[in-house]
């Protein structure tokens, strides 16, 4: 109490007695630091925007393309979403009847012109270094998962189809990759290697992922990824892969596509 | 003699001006995102007024080709639109300023007078504290938009993972849809905003930034001395 009392003291020593401020005197210094504030935060925000927009792109690595400050913020919501993520979660079925007889066909990188079907086989890199080739009949002989979704393009289109397979759970049951999930990623390629797609393991082991063979009831026509390609609901378009050649498994993320262009590598729904 | 006559909050102040370069930010980022698939149309009656948007609008602005830019700005800002208005909206609650700018049961009655009034067609507007009753409605609206805005986002952001929302909005579909009409509200409402503010003059603006009004009070006598009987025989 002392203490203050002796200060106020010596600071108001050589001023003039305090007086009350005139209306207009309150006005006008109100004013100045309200309006003064306005403008300081209001710089500093544009500063802050032009150095946003105008930050560097990332170093190219399995993600290129983003202005790097943004990528960061794309991994960091990859981070929070995940925790909400679950395989209970399930991506709303519709019937038959609402599927489009006419599937949308966005793009055929890595999938271009006809592919001879029986001589075709999925090669799947095993951590031992061991690889199993497969053929499309031994595919079709595994129990069969049909889906009809709304199918999610990054784009922001959306269409109802169906799609038929073999749930890729069930794929590595059937073929004893246990052990290959306890890897962190799923990488997938195409035959000549143009178009590939790195998926999260949960994602990929989530019950509607189909490895799929059939749109619409029949077998896959080229254009929509012969003979086999991936049906991924817990994902954009751009990860479901049309005609795999080859499936792989890591721990770091696998080279992606779309991700080299600015997208968001995990691409979740 | 002039009086300083509080009017908005410190934070009211600041979420509002904070919010005007961020909804500016979630608007233009969406539509580079629009942009990618863009096949909405006003149409009525089998007439297309508008297609949003034209060529031209597109490439004024620089928009085309540009979707994944404009995911990673929209889902970087999302944060601060979501962060900003859950400030302003707990401020309202707790500080009680809810009371001054939320509808009362008189107030869609007296909206019309305001509007009437506004119109040059009425010359009284209904007596008010702090805002009017169509300011009530507008800006607890634009409060409930911002709402929709964030569900509808949540919806076509992760459809699977937040599959109830998306069944909220009434699908994944519908829900890009109310987005961009939430969107085009927004627009609409800044346009209106900006010739009222304009209209209603410096005091009313400085409000915004400083906090307070100044109004020009007429000093009143300790006595009131009666004599309205001469005033009246005088006329």
């Amino acid at each position: 109490m002392k203490l203050t009392k002796k200060l106020s003291k010596v600071f108001s020593k050589n001023k003039a007695p305090k007086k009350e401020l005139t209306v207009e005197q309150k006005i006008s210094r109100r004013n100045f630091i309200a309006f003064g504030s306005f403008l300081a935060l209001g710089s500093a925000a544009y500063g802050g925007w032009r150095w946003l927009y105008t930050s560097p792109e990332e170093k190219g690595g399995v993600t290129a393309g983003a202005h790097g400050p943004l990528r960061a913020v794309l991994n960091t919501n990859e981070k929070v979403v995940r925790q909400l993520y679950s395989n209970n979660n399930l991506v709303k079925t519709y019937p038959k009847e609402m599927a489009a007889k006419v599937v949308r066909h966005n793009s055929d990188i890595g999938s271009e012109g006809l592919i001879d079907v029986d001589a075709w086989k999925l090669s799947v890199r095993k951590n031992s270094g061991e690889v199993l080739n497969i053929g499309i009949d031994e595919i079709r002989k595994l129990p069969k998962t049909e889906i009809i979704y709304d199918f999610k393009c990054v784009e922001g289109w959306d269409q109802i189809s169906h799609w038929g397979g073999v749930k890729f759970s069930d794929f590595i049951a059937h073929f004893k990759l246990d052990a290959e999930t306890q890897f962190e990623y799923v990488g997938m390629e195409t035959p000549d290697k143009e178009y590939y797609v790195g998926v999260d393991m949960p994602s990929a082991m989530h019950p509607q992922t189909l490895l799929a063979y059939e749109v619409n009831e029949k077998p896959l026509p080229p254009k929509h990824g012969a003979p086999l390609r991936l049906i991924i609901p817990v994902k954009y378009g751009i990860k479901n892969l049309k005609r795999i050649g080859s499936i792989n498994f890591s721990n770091t993320r696998p080279p992606d596509y779309w991700a080299e262009q600015g997208y968001d590598y995990y691409a979740g729904l | 003699m002039k009086v300083i006559k509080e009017k908005h909050p410190l934070l009211m102040r600041w979420t509002h001006w904070v919010n005007f370069p961020i909804l500016t930010i979630m608007i233009w980022s969406g539509l580079l995102i629009y942009w990618a698939n863009d096949t909405y149309t006003f149409t009525l009656f089998g007439v297309t007024f508008i297609r949003f948007f034209p060529q031209e609008f597109y490439d004024a602005l620089h928009i085309p080709k540009r979707l994944a830019e404009g995911m990673a700005f929209h889902f970087l800002f999302m944060w601060f639109f979501a962060l900003n208005g859950f400030l302003y909206v707990s401020y309202t609650i707790i500080s009680g300023q809810w009371r001054e700018l939320v509808p009362n049961k008189h107030s869609f009655k007296e909206a019309w007078l305001v509007i009437l009034h506004d119109l040059h067609i009425r010359k009284m507007a209904p007596p008010q504290n702090k805002y009017n009753a169509a300011q009530r409605i507008a800006y607890t609206a634009i409060i409930v938009m911002g709402f929709g805005s964030l569900i509808t986002g949540l919806a076509i952001y992760k459809p699977v993972q937040f599959n109830y929302l998306a069944w909220l909005c009434g699908g994944y579909h519908l829900a890009r849809i109310w987005h961009f009409v939430l969107t085009i509200g927004y627009v609409l409402f800044f346009l209106v905003h900006v010739v009222q503010v304009v209209l209603a003059g410096w005091n009313n603006f400085r409000s915004v930034i400083s906090g307070f009004e100044v109004i020009d009070e007429k000093p009143q006598p300790a006595i009131q001395i009666q004599n309205d009987e001469t005033n009246e025989k005088a006329e």
